[in-house]
């Protein structure tokens, strides 16, 4: 990763914008891992001492960021990276940091994830949050991008006192393509200054207004900026077609239609659109004045495709625009699904012999789904909690870490799932609607264990458990603590014993007033089956900690 | 670099863990320093729990997409039987399948038995069977380098268009200090297959 300029080297999408960052002189760097960004983090880790900069894993992605604001306050060049619903959570802080601005320039990676491959509770398309926050948004196709991309971005922040979202997906997070290196810009002095200014870094109304008028203000600024970019760049195709027919696409898109361009031996102009946020209007607008048709080959919810309508109506008015009428709003795009498409808009006549038709066959493989590691604790966590209850008379909370596969074969332990911490957010809500306030002395018809991460307690855990002491409610909490965030990698969390001095979960619950607390390795199975059948007849919510490594945990003292 | 080659596309199929990452770089690796332009695609997280799993490497003069499109995969290599037929998605009449001779059972639901998976396959393409978790459970006390020598393997018999002398280059360059004597012995091991 610090390896000499000049050299093109076969880089991770993500490791791209790791280099891009360096090549930046990146100072400061908070992550909160979470797949498809999780290497950004894990390779700042690994570098970051021999790079000299500051990297921290965070609790969450809200914390992350707000490291992030409080480094550029004081001046530092930083990076915070985080997956799609990470950047749901950091919101709150990201609405007011647009207001302010920065001070040292500030990058913000948010990696989607079409298709869900690694994602449960929802496919996400982030570009949506550029017309709430009003922050510039681009969006890289490969490796090579993800690091130029990267350095502009701490550019245009730079420049334009913003901060600057990157929008990765899973093929270009986890795309791997040669980039070539230049030069790492050394961090210099990492110790930044806070210099007070409250006129800017503090947002009260009235004062909260008109920065609203600086950031359009900006954005407009901006705007002109990317009516100059060559991120947003214009590919002239053969004379003849030109004038009737063109494409407009943007990040792994861009790949698939000059791929499919190339299968059909066809020749369109195509407009690439590196910034989603603020659209080069002018140029898309000059682009489509001559068509009759235009394509816009984007994944998931058809931003593009509603602006380029409005902009169409004073451009172009008898334009035809095709989008989602031709593709799939649901799912990631495929480089065959494009090629389909393109020849359709095209009225090209696809060769479609040599494909073969799967669908006619009789015979069935059966799905393999993903699965507990042979070994893993929450083998023995299930197994307990399955003989020590009847699972068709208990409610069971699911959250977000490997013991979500509680949900699939052979376990069915997961009635509901949603996002980071809710299992113990949404099960109080069900104690309280399922048990009138009359019954609060007694445990409740309708009994519910939730199973959450130590990494997930720490993110999002410890205020609804908070809630479920001050509101009053009932459900057994199962905390799986295996000292580790495992799903994403194995990154470090804050807890015991792994960090030394780490915090030790059993002290927050004790803290928060739970009076019915149990640390129980799985591993005695007795124990813990006695201990899920005892806190269910409770009429206060309960603890258990079920503590055992992570398989990938090398075991301290061993 | 050769010019005849315009572009190879490589898919490998198999489970969660079978090391699929490690050997997609690889085999990138030796397709750099034999001067072609590659890109690839993987999964991380959730999927890579023991699920099936995919990667696609495409290597040749000009390549876009880093993904292999329906039905234009050259070679298939197939770490798992069951997971190979999941494969045929990118198959065609002329695609090679070179397939490690193993079943991973799926828990508690009726597998696809050998002969189900090869006379299914054969219907398509030209299959190759090599018992590589075998041989090296045999030769090295341990299966994990059956993906290693299935690439190697595929390189000395012209199943891949690179050079022996390129994988191996490319698996001192990928493998871990602490593995590299297991795998280049792997290597060798394949020549003589």
């Amino acid at each position: 990763m610090l390896q000499k300029p000049g050299k093109k080297i076969i880089l991770l999408g993500n490791e791209a914008i790791v280099r891009g960052a360096l090549e930046s002189g990146v100072q400061f760097v908070s992550t909160y891992p979470g797949t498809p960004a999780s290497e950004i983090g894990n390779t700042f880790f690994r570098i970051d001492k021999r790079a000299k900069i500051y990297f921290e894993f965070s609790t969450n992605e809200k914390v992350a960021l707000e490291a992030a604001i409080g480094a550029s306050f004081s001046g530092l060049k930083t990076l915070v990276a985080m997956k799609n619903f990470g950047t749901n959570v950091a919101l709150d802080a990201l609405i007011p940091f647009v207001y302010t601005g920065t001070k040292g320039p500030t990058v913000i990676i948010s990696a989607d994830d079409p298709s869900c491959h690694s994602s449960a509770q929802s496919e996400e398309n982030t570009r949506g949050i550029s017309y709430l926050v009003h922050i510039p948004i681009l969006e890289p196709s490969d490796p090579q991008e993800c690091k130029d991309f990267t350095k502009l971005a701490f550019k245009i922040s730079e420049k334009f006192k913003i901060p600057v979202i990157i929008r990765t997906t899973t093929r270009v997070a986890h795309q791997r393509a040669p980039v070539k290196l230049s030069k790492v810009t050394k961090p210099g002095n990492v110790i930044g200054e806070f210099i007070k200014d409250p006129e800017r870094f503090v947002t009260m109304p009235p004062r909260v207004l008109e920065m609203k008028k600086e950031l359009l203000k900006k954005i407009e600024e901006i705007k002109k900026f990317s009516e100059k970019s060559p991120i947003n760049q214009i590919s002239r195709g053969r004379a003849s077609v030109s004038s009737k027919l063109g494409v407009i696409t943007s990040g792994v898109s861009y790949l698939y239609v000059r791929e499919a361009l190339k299968e059909l031996n066809l020749n369109l102009p195509v407009l690439k659109l590196g910034f989603f946020y603020p659209l080069p209007e002018k140029k898309i607008q000059n682009f489509i004045k001559k068509f009759k048709k235009v394509l816009i080959v984007e994944e998931l919810e058809p931003y593009l495709e509603k602006e380029i309508e409005r902009l169409a109506k004073t451009a172009n008015p008898k334009l035809q625009i095709f989008g989602k009428n031709l593709l799939p709003e649901v799912g990631e795009l495929k480089p065959e699904i494009v090629t389909s498409t393109i020849a359709k808009f095209a009225n090209y006549k696809l060769k479609i012999e040599n494909l073969l038709k799967i669908e006619n066959w009789k015979l069935k493989i059966p799905k393999r789904f993903p699965q507990l590691c042979p070994g893993c604790p929450y083998w023995l966590v299930f197994g307990a909690v399955k003989k020590a209850v009847d699972p068709k008379k208990v409610i069971f909370g699911g959250d977000i870490g490997c013991y979500m596969l509680a949900g699939l074969s052979p376990h069915f332990l997961q009635d509901y799932l949603s996002c980071m911490g809710s299992s113990i957010g949404i099960a109080h809500g069900i104690k309280k609607a399922t048990n009138p306030a009359s019954a609060i002395a007694s445990a409740g018809k309708q009994k519910l264990i939730t199973f959450i991460g130590d990494s997930t307690f720490f993110h999002a855990g410890i205020p609804a458990l908070i809630n479920t002491v001050f509101n009053k409610s009932n459900p057994l909490i199962i905390v799986m603590e295996n000292q580790t965030t495992a799903m994403t990698g194995h990154q470090p969390h804050p807890g015991a014993p792994l960090v030394p001095n780490g915090i030790k979960i059993e002290e927050i619950v004790k803290a928060c007033g739970v009076k019915n607390l149990k640390i129980i390795d799985p591993i005695n199975q007795e124990e813990f089956i006695n201990a899920v059948k005892e806190f269910l007849e409770k009429s206060e919510v309960s603890v258990i900690i079920a503590t055992h490594p992570c398989i990938f945990v090398a075991p301290k003292n061993a | 670099m050769p010019k005849n080659l315009e572009k190879f596309n490589i898919v490998i199929v198999g489970t969660g863990g079978q090391g699929l990452i490690t050997l997609l770089q690889i085999i990138a690796e030796a397709a750099l320093f034999e001067g072609y332009e590659v890109r690839t695609s993987e999964l991380h997280g959730l999927s890579q729990r023991g699920g099936s799993v995919e990667a696609h490497i495409r290597f040749g003069q000009k390549i876009y997409s880093p993904l292999v499109s329906q039905g234009k995969a050259d070679l298939i290599l197939g770490l798992e039987m069951q997971e190979a037929l999941r494969g045929i998605y990118f198959a065609n009449q002329k695609t090679k399948f070179l397939l490690n001779k193993q079943i991973i059972l799926i828990p508690l639901v009726k597998n696809l038995t050998e002969t189900e998976i090869l006379k299914n396959l054969k219907k398509i393409g030209k299959v190759i069977l090599i018992p590589a978790a075998e041989t090296c459970q045999k030769e090295f006390n341990t299966n994990v380098v059956a993906g290693i020598y299935l690439i190697s393997l595929a390189s000395f018999k012209n199943l891949i268009p690179l050079k022996p002398n390129s994988i191996s280059r490319a698996i001192k360059k990928i493998i871990p200090e602490k593995y590299l004597e297991l795998n280049l012995k792997t290597f060798k091991l394949a020549k003589v297959y």
